[in-house]
């Protein structure tokens, strides 16, 4: 557990809880990544400014992070072009299709004590988990 | 200005990503990497969101609404059913194959990192993909509806 970093873990959890606590408390919408991005992505005109200012606020953070001197490094990324597109392809469709991800049910489903949120975080992590296995130690990638 | 609140929201949920490491595909990879060099780190943060999520969902929820909006757009379902796993299980297996889920992964974009931009425009297309599916389906049950109530 070499890489274990329980304090900054900690508080950058808190800030990810006080995020969606405020989100609902101020304007009654629920801090899921995937819902509030796949609802910009219809042709619909209406209740695309909250959301809009949502992920602008996201994509700011390590711009005004990186302004004060803690600029974000890019992620490491596999060098396999299909594998990064496969991989959003079933982030976008399965996110959609089970109605969350990390934050919709992982923060405020399981926030909100719902059982389906429960439900969808012990299926994605066990899924993510088998996944990592089998790429890190049985293909040896 | 009521848009000030979702941006500080989207800020505040960025620093918490950045802070934690939880930006990093290789910080999400050392906690699902159950087998490897094993890094809890992950666990502890969705242990310090729900401390703070919970009991401020619990205050929401006796508020009969929002301070900027009319309402509280709580989710409406509750059952577990098929599409629910289904996608739950699909959304872990492509998290698992690069470390990236929706926050990170649309935060990242402010590196224009050529990857993520690839990642985030497949991850949209998957999206589209799912509406355009259930739009189909839904027009599908509506013309069987129609054709059966023919024979009536």
């Amino acid at each position: 557990m070499a890489n274990f970093t329980p304090i900054s873990a900690a508080i950058g959890g808190v800030l990810i809880g006080l995020s969606a606590v405020l989100l609902m408390l101020l304007t009654g919408r629920i801090a899921g990544i995937s819902g509030i991005f796949s609802g910009l992505l219809n042709l619909r005109g209406e209740d695309k400014g909250w959301r809009i200012a949502f992920i602008a606020g996201l994509i700011l953070a390590p711009i005004i992070a990186g302004g004060i001197g803690h600029g974000m490094a890019p992620p490491k990324l596999p060098a396999n072009w299909v594998i990064i597109t496969a991989a959003g392809l079933l982030v976008g469709f399965g996110t959609r299709l089970g109605g969350g991800c990390t934050s919709g049910h992982g923060i405020c489903g399981i926030g909100r004590l719902s059982m389906r949120s429960i439900a969808a975080t012990i299926v994605f992590m066990t899924t993510a988990v088998i996944t990592v296995a089998i790429t890190h130690h049985v293909l040896g990638g | 200005m009521w848009i000030i609140a979702p941006l500080l929201c989207g800020l505040i949920f960025g620093a918490g990503l950045l802070i934690s490491g939880m930006v990093q595909p290789t910080k999400v990879l050392g906690f699902l990497d159950i087998l490897g060099a094993w890094d809890p780190s992950l666990a502890v943060v969705m242990a310090a969101a729900l401390a703070v999520s919970v009991p401020g969902f619990m205050l929401a929820k006796q508020r009969s609404r929002p301070w900027l909006a009319k309402q509280y757009f709580w989710p409406s379902k509750s059952e577990i059913d098929l599409p629910l796993l289904t996608g739950a299980a699909l959304f872990g297996v492509g998290w698992g194959l690069v470390g990236l889920c929706p926050g990170p992964a649309l935060e990242s974009l402010a590196t224009l990192s050529p990857g993520v931009i690839v990642f985030a425009l497949a991850m949209a297309a998957g999206m589209a993909v799912h509406e355009v599916w259930q739009k189909s389906r839904l027009t599908a049950q509506r013309s069987k509806l129609i054709a059966n109530a023919t024979d009536g």
